[in-house]
């Protein structure tokens, strides 16, 4: 009933710059440069969030708080779109336009959007990282003389960030899934390069099908590498699960 | 930047439309994908090691891919089962909303299984061994105790996760579905209005999430607090 004709893979793609093959290949090249860059946004954001989140100031705290819970509460195609066509309106006029005249500006978005929503996940994680961890090792480390930025950086940071890596993992592997959504602002990563060979050879099976085993990869591989740091930065005798 | 309101009173009656669609594909997705997620969950957890090996291999497979090359495969591949169940010599002609269901109750299934098996673990083995010596069959055993205690277990978390379901409804979009925000995109789009339309979308989404994990909170403590 369907015409199954894997050949397509290495059959000269419509653009004619490679096979289709070769076009998901560049796909799967945007998808980790959007993903790796908003990976490391993301990171140091949502630390620093997450890290706000814990201390016992109240104003800071509520508003990290907002944060997690804004980025949190709206679907992320909508976020996309906001940053896409919404967001430039707000800069000021010659800025805005400049914006818009440029033709990698959905990339930009497409990074920034992926940071932020992301971001906050990562503090939602480090928050939980650092208060799975005694009150009275801070007590102590503050019975010793330390200052709060002491103790964090010394004490709570150190065990937290350990304790953190299977969660970060999986925000990791959830980044490069999301990263996909880009496709609706046009960025040219692996969902829409999957979505013109479809288009173009009317073979989609084959296309999702390569699709998925890219993601598979791509997914397996970050979680190897991700079990890797976390067996090399364990701390000897200090047990299995970090406790 | 002008934001004009008459915009959105004009959209309303197509905005109202779409939100229902939502409500309505939330409902339909979750119920089905409990239903089939806890069965997929007693599947992997099934002493038949093919049928584990089967079931464990989909749902981390739909896990791992994003939910757009989900929706895409779903609704190239419906027309194909639908006329192969219904022993048809041509892909039957599917509705988009009949391919969103399916899809979303095949993609809720995964990540409801993974929660059930976790709630089903949770129960202490004793309870079974206990079942059993009463001469309890599985099925009886599954639906009188394991299941219901599992269920109020890992309640909070499937609320939660149904809160990401209603968000994620948004990417049918792509199928030019308009359901809340395909509704608006749509208008956004005809009349040239972005501004207004997405954000008018982003503040409904916020306020319903919000008000809903903050009930979910509360539950979970009230939970808490009996077990």
């Amino acid at each position: 009933m369907y015409n199954w004709n894997w050949s397509v893979l290495w059959s000269p793609s419509a653009d004619g710059a490679s096979s289709y093959l070769g076009t998901l290949g560049f796909g799967l090249a945007w998808t980790l440069v959007v993903g790796l860059s908003a990976w490391c946004i993301a990171l140091a954001l949502g630390t620093v969030v997450g890290i706000a989140r814990t201390i016992p100031a109240g104003k800071i705290a509520r508003l990290a708080d907002g944060y997690v819970e804004v980025l949190r509460s709206i679907p992320l195609i909508v976020q996309m779109f906001l940053w896409f066509y919404v967001a430039p309106d707000f800069l000021p006029d010659a800025a805005a336009s400049a914006v818009k005249a440029w033709d990698r500006y959905n990339v930009l978005a497409a990074i920034l959007c992926l940071a932020l929503f992301t971001s906050a996940r990562i503090a939602e994680q480090v928050r939980a990282g650092i208060q799975s961890i005694p009150t009275g090792q801070s007590n102590a480390a503050k019975a010793m003389g330390m200052e709060t930025a002491q103790v964090y950086r010394h004490v709570l940071l150190p065990v937290a960030f350990r304790r953190v890596i299977p969660a970060l993992t999986n925000e990791f592997v959830n980044i490069i899934k999301n990263t996909s959504v880009a496709f609706t602002i046009a960025v040219v990563e692996l969902m829409a390069a999957t979505r013109s060979m479809q288009e173009m050879t009317f073979q989609p099976f084959e296309a999702f099908t390569a699709a998925t085993a890219i993601y598979l990869a791509v997914n397996l591989t970050a979680v190897k590498v991700m079990s890797m740091i976390e067996k090399s930065t364990r701390i000897p005798g200090y047990g299995h699960s970090g406790r | 930047m002008d934001f004009d309101l008459d915009v959105l009173l004009r959209a309303w009656p197509l905005l109202v439309q779409g939100f229902w669609f939502t409500i309505q594909i939330t409902v339909i997705a979750a119920l089905g994908g409990l239903v089939l997620g806890t069965l997929l969950a007693m599947a992997r957890l099934s002493r038949f090691k093919t049928l584990s090996t089967v079931v464990g291999a989909y749902v981390n497979a739909v896990r791992s891919v994003p939910l757009l090359l989900v929706i895409f495969w779903f609704y190239f591949l419906v027309p194909f089962i639908a006329a192969w169940l219904t022993g048809a010599s041509r892909p039957v002609e599917i509705k988009p909303i009949t391919s969103c269901v399916v899809t979303f109750i095949m993609f809720e299934a995964c990540y409801f299984c993974e929660i059930m098996r976790a709630g089903i673990q949770s129960i202490p083995s004793g309870q079974m061994a206990a079942g059993r010596a009463l001469g309890m069959g599985y099925w009886t055993m599954m639906s009188n105790i394991v299941l219901p205690q599992a269920l109020r277990n890992m309640l909070p978390i499937l609320l939660s996760q149904t809160i990401v379901l209603f968000q994620d409804i948004s990417l049918v979009s792509v199928l030019s579905i308009k359901d809340f925000f395909g509704a608006a995109d749509f208008v956004a789009k005809r009349d040239g209005r972005p501004h207004e339309m997405y954000l008018a979308v982003a503040i409904v989404y916020l306020i319903a999430c919000f008000t809903l994990s903050r009930g979910v909170k509360k539950l979970q403590r009230r939970i808490a607090i009996v077990r």
